[in-house]
């Protein structure tokens, strides 16, 4: 690291009231001394409006994903690691049984393994290696998808990386942003995470087939997702005996259709 | 840490800006970020320290107002502040609980203070 030039970079000049730039604005404004939050600045600085989210240009990838997937329902799966999420897709694919197609992309920091479960139940996948990175942005799918045959396709599943906390804020063009938690991480996983769920459109509750084994209190849990998201449909299940997947799989049947009637509609409106 | 690809995704908004400001130089980097955009302020710090070296932002202050969660009531058709860190967003008024939040997710570059 180069050294640090003059003391000045860092000290903060007394602050002198001066003219405030208006909010918005992207011009910049010569000679003002002051922040629009009143921080004292550096003398001889002068403040440039930016007004940008830092999500911008994944914002903008994501944007046309979704164009790209309008044929699909396209959902994003994020949960803890070890929750199921690979689980519940296996049973998914082969539960569904080809009523609906199916591709997924799934993330991982390491291993090609998850894909290779999911294309052995049935599913086209395609495993993204994410290396260091915590999460997947709207161009890490952009990229996987190319080698996934889109057309026809009724549902495509994108499987994030096993984390709470960082996928939240990465738009990746999904239509559905599914959370889920399993009974063994504690039912007050909403509110710990709470980002994540109160994105949500709907909630999974894994494994309950083990609920009682591990003293899952169910209420606790219920009312901490209901608390943190009010609006997402929640469903409890368990991907190893299939115990409630069926109405996971009605709901998908549902939103497929929607999305179709949807894009059928505005189709029509266009022509 | 995803508070590294956001440092990362920050200090290329801030260049171009700068850039097409003519400066050479950042000087402050000011931020405002949403009381629910799941950003660990030491993590965004830590990814800074290392991330800004080499770019035009290597000396400057970081600088970074934390925005309420805000959601709206459609009930009383009226705004209220969170007041929890859990996202629970209960009207106070009318105790209804609201799926609709208005403020608390923005991850947001408000302005930079550049020099020649």
């Amino acid at each position: 690291m180069s050294g640090r030039p003059d003391a000045t970079e860092r000290g903060s000049a007394p602050a002198e009231p001066q003219p405030v730039p208006a909010a918005g604005t992207t011009a910049s404004t010569r000679d003002v001394r002051v922040s629009p939050h009143g921080t004292a600045a550096i003398p001889g600085a002068r403040v440039v409006q930016v007004q940008k989210s830092l999500m911008v240009h994944n914002d903008g990838v994501a944007a046309a994903n979704r164009e790209a997937f309008r044929g699909s329902l396209v959902l994003n799966v994020v949960s803890s690691p070890g929750s199921g999420k690979t689980a519940l897709l296996e049973r998914t694919v082969r539960d569904l049984d080809g009523d609906l197609s199916v591709a997924i992309v799934v993330g991982d920091l390491e291993t090609d393994n998850d894909a290779e479960r999911l294309h052995a139940a049935g599913a086209p996948s395609v495993q993204i290696v994410t290396g260091t990175v915590c999460h997947l942005e709207a161009e890490m799918v952009a990229r996987a998808v190319d080698q996934l045959d889109l057309g026809g396709l009724d549902v495509l599943v994108i499987e994030n990386v096993g984390n709470l906390v960082c996928p939240a804020a990465w738009d990746l063009g999904e239509d559905l942003r599914v959370t889920m938690l399993s009974v063994t991480e504690g039912e007050d996983k909403p509110l710990k995470y709470p980002r994540i769920f109160k994105d949500a459109d709907a909630v999974l509750i894994n494994k309950i087939d083990i609920a009682e084994v591990v003293g899952f209190d169910r209420v606790r849990a219920l009312d901490a997702v209901r608390k943190v998201a009010p609006g997402a449909r929640v469903f409890e299940l368990s991907a190893r005996t299939g115990e409630g997947v069926g109405d996971w799989l009605d709901y998908l049947r549902e939103r497929r259709r929607l999305k179709a009637s949807a894009i059928a509609a505005a189709a029509t409106d266009a022509s | 840490m995803h508070e590294f690809s956001l440092v990362m995704s920050m200090l290329d908004l801030a260049e171009k800006a700068a850039r097409a400001d003519g400066a050479r130089r950042i000087s402050a980097i000011h931020l405002e970020i949403g009381a629910l955009a799941g950003v660990v302020p030491e993590a965004l710090e830590f990814a800074f320290e290392g991330a800004r070296v080499g770019t035009m932002a290597e000396n400057a202050r970081l600088e970074v107002t934390y925005l309420p969660a805000i959601a709206y009531c459609a009930t009383c058709q009226s705004e209220f502040e969170l007041d929890n860190r859990f996202g629970i967003a209960v009207c106070p008024s009318c105790d209804t609980p609201s799926a609709d939040l208005r403020q608390g997710r923005e991850l947001q570059l408000a302005h930079l203070e550049v020099e020649e």
